[in-house]
């Protein structure tokens, strides 16, 4: 089911800063890829042109391409809306809509926009959903209560089953540990390499261990100076980044010496 | 003078004053001799503790300073021709703030200076509240009984008892009910426009006239209605056209508060339903709506709260009636103002009665409505827990 993402020639701009410039990058089938890099460099940028979030922002806009299996989800006729319906995201902070019980924040983008096709009931999505992200046993008992009243990472799981229930073919994780303790955060990086088997998913983050315990591929970002756009200085498999770097500045960012 | 509070530089006194008194020998810890100078010959002392006013000393200062103030009421004694209550309160003041400069430092005398000057606003700020509470309530409750709410003044002799308000109220619901089934969809979807899509020239002029709006006083949109549309014949001075003058002066409020509630919204939220693939207009209706709902029905009823006893309009667009009119859209329709306005200026005892009695009627349906917005806010606000 999933699918396999190029990046051709990406330039990112807010307005007229072009904030990213020139990424080339594939992201494969059923992989999981993370995005690295000091803050500012563009990897949240890149992560959020991908199922065109970042022109949610006024002014921001693309050149360059982002194909998914082959098809430009920059072409004419292209609807974001369906776009975002195909390519999941979860965000760093937990965002569990406040009005909703932990139920209708899983079938929140169902609800929203009802998908004839499947015969699913809700309760059985929302099931699934739960299962998938892990958290069904945690709240099963406390369906109707709302979902703002979980702990965070268990929130932050509620997003993640609320992203999976649209059935999407990729998973945007944009730092989705950095508001989490420990335990939470080992509980969605299982939860990462559990759902792989079923999506393509791309996650930024700050915390290189999580990038090499979770990550198949693994992309450096970097930029030479503030104001100036960010550049992807090199990919490949997370092994070879961390041992064999093939630019100075990912091993010196890797080892800790900037960044 | 042992420790650091009193040897606060700023302190005017003290020298004059070597001893604070008791309270430094019984609950001061050991003393620090010297204060700062000498710190180092304690190096193990934090200075973490200071001389405190023990709790009854405002309650005590207060107590001497309304005696004072009782004597200055009794004896007849003027203090530069200050009332017993002033002269009572810039002893409080005084006397407060000097102890405690003394004892406790001068950090903790600007505190109590400020937390008392805090509280006595606050307590200006509610008199004038509470005194027309207090007076509507007593005047206007003699009059209540069930032939006050359920007749007009048809065949009652303005300047006799009797009569009711059945007639006024009835106008006035219809009146704010016609202005809010104008203003608060157009309100509210302004608001959306200015924070949800409103970019540009249009959304600058849009809110500049918003704000405009909110200056114009209300006989001037009692007078734009009387000649857009009565002088034109296109309405006779009517509920309707009541209605429509009230709409005017709520429109400004309910999007002012709208848009406030709007914004307050997390963009998070938005960018979360909008990832899940939603539309922007559903992410609106369902997410961004339903979040800031309670805000929004508060604001609404503010808006109605204010137009509900607006009088000067009312007397140009539908001037008053004696007699129970349900109709809006044809003939004067009596409203709970200007049955105050118009029983006030008959002048009888019996007529000043009844305006009281209209008066209270009117908060009391404020009140009510207040209430049942904020029931309202409290099913529909986001819940925690």
């Amino acid at each position: 089911m999933s699918k396999q993402i190029d990046l051709v020639d990406l330039d990112i701009y807010y307005g007229d800063f072009l904030a990213v410039e020139g990424v080339n990058l594939t992201v494969k089938a059923n992989s999981v890829m993370s995005f690295i890099g000091p803050s500012g460099c563009g990897k949240s940028t890149v992560l959020r042109s991908i199922n065109r979030m970042h022109e949610v922002i006024p002014g921001a806009h693309v050149k360059g391409a982002v194909n998914l299996d082959g098809e430009n989800l920059y072409g004419p006729n292209v609807d974001p809306v369906l776009v975002r319906r195909t390519i999941g995201m979860v965000f760093q902070r937990p965002n569990p809509f406040p009005t909703m019980s932990i139920a209708e924040n899983v079938i929140a983008g169902l609800k929203l926009e009802k998908d004839k096709k499947r015969k699913e009931s809700m309760d059985e999505i929302v099931e699934k959903s739960l299962r998938g992200a892990n958290l069904w046993e945690e709240v099963k008992d406390r369906l109707k209560r709302p979902g703002a009243s979980l702990s965070g990472g268990q929130q932050q799981r509620l997003c993640i089953a609320r992203a999976i229930a649209v059935e999407p073919q990729v998973l945007l994780m944009d730092e989705p540990c950095s508001a989490l303790d420990p335990i939470s955060t080992l509980a969605i990086e299982d939860l990462i390499r559990e759902l792989k088997d079923r999506y393509t998913i791309i996650i930024v983050t700050h915390n290189m261990q999580q990038a090499g315990r979770v990550s198949d591929d693994t992309a450096f970002f970097n930029l030479s100076g503030i104001g100036k756009p960010g550049h992807l200085i090199e990919v490949g498999p997370t092994a070879q980044i961390f041992s064999h770097p093939e630019h100075k500045q990912t091993e010196d960012y890797i080892a800790g010496r900037f960044g | 003078m042992t420790d650091l509070s009193g040897l606060r530089s700023g302190a005017p006194v003290p020298d004059t004053t070597p001893h604070s008194g008791p309270v430094t020998s019984s609950e001061a810890p050991p003393p620090n001799a010297g204060g700062r100078q000498n710190r180092g010959d304690s190096a193990d002392s934090l200075h973490l503790t200071g001389n405190r006013l023990p709790r009854w000393a405002p309650w005590v200062i207060a107590a001497g300073a309304i005696i004072l103030g009782l004597l200055v009421q009794v004896t007849g004694i003027t203090v530069v021709g200050l009332a017993p209550g002033f002269v009572a309160a810039f002893a409080f003041l005084l006397v407060q703030t000097a102890t405690s400069w003394t004892v406790e430092g001068r950090r903790h005398a600007t505190d109590r200076l400020a937390t008392t000057l805090i509280y006595t606003t606050f307590v200006l700020a509610l008199v004038p509240l509470l005194w027309i509470l207090i007076t509507v309530i007593a005047k206007g409750l003699s009059v209540f009984s069930p032939e006050f709410f359920t007749s007009t003044m048809r065949n009652v002799n303005p300047r006799a008892e009797g009569g009711g308000i059945a007639h006024a109220f009835v106008g006035t619901l219809e009146q704010v009910g016609i202005a809010a089934l104008i203003a608060v969809p157009i309100g509210v979807l302004a608001a959306v426009y200015l924070v949800e899509f409103g970019k540009g020239r249009f959304a600058y002029w849009i809110s500049f006239f918003v704000d405009v709006m909110t200056g114009i006083p209300s006989i001037v949109a009692g007078l734009f209605i009387y000649t857009a549309l009565i002088l034109t014949g296109v309405l006779e001075q009517s509920g309707l056209a009541a209605g429509l003058a009230l709409a005017i002066l709520m429109l400004p409020v309910i999007v002012r508060a709208t848009e406030e509630m709007l914004r307050i919204v997390p963009n998070e939220l938005r960018e979360g339903a909008l990832a899940l693939g939603v539309p922007k207009w559903k992410v609106i209706l369902r997410i961004v709506i339903p979040t800031a709902i309670s805000g929004i029905i508060t604001g609404v009823m503010l808006a109605v709260a204010r137009v509900a006893g607006e009088t000067a309009p009312l007397l140009l667009v539908t001037f008053l009636a004696q007699d129970m009119n349900p109709n809006p859209a044809t003939g004067s329709q009596a409203s709970l103002p200007t049955f105050v306005w118009d029983q006030i200026s008959r002048g009888t005892p019996a007529s000043i009665d009844r305006a009281w009695g209209g008066a209270l009627a009117l908060i009391l349906f404020v009140l009510v409505m207040y209430a049942g917005a904020r029931i309202i806010a409290k099913i529909y606000s986001p819940k925690a827990r």
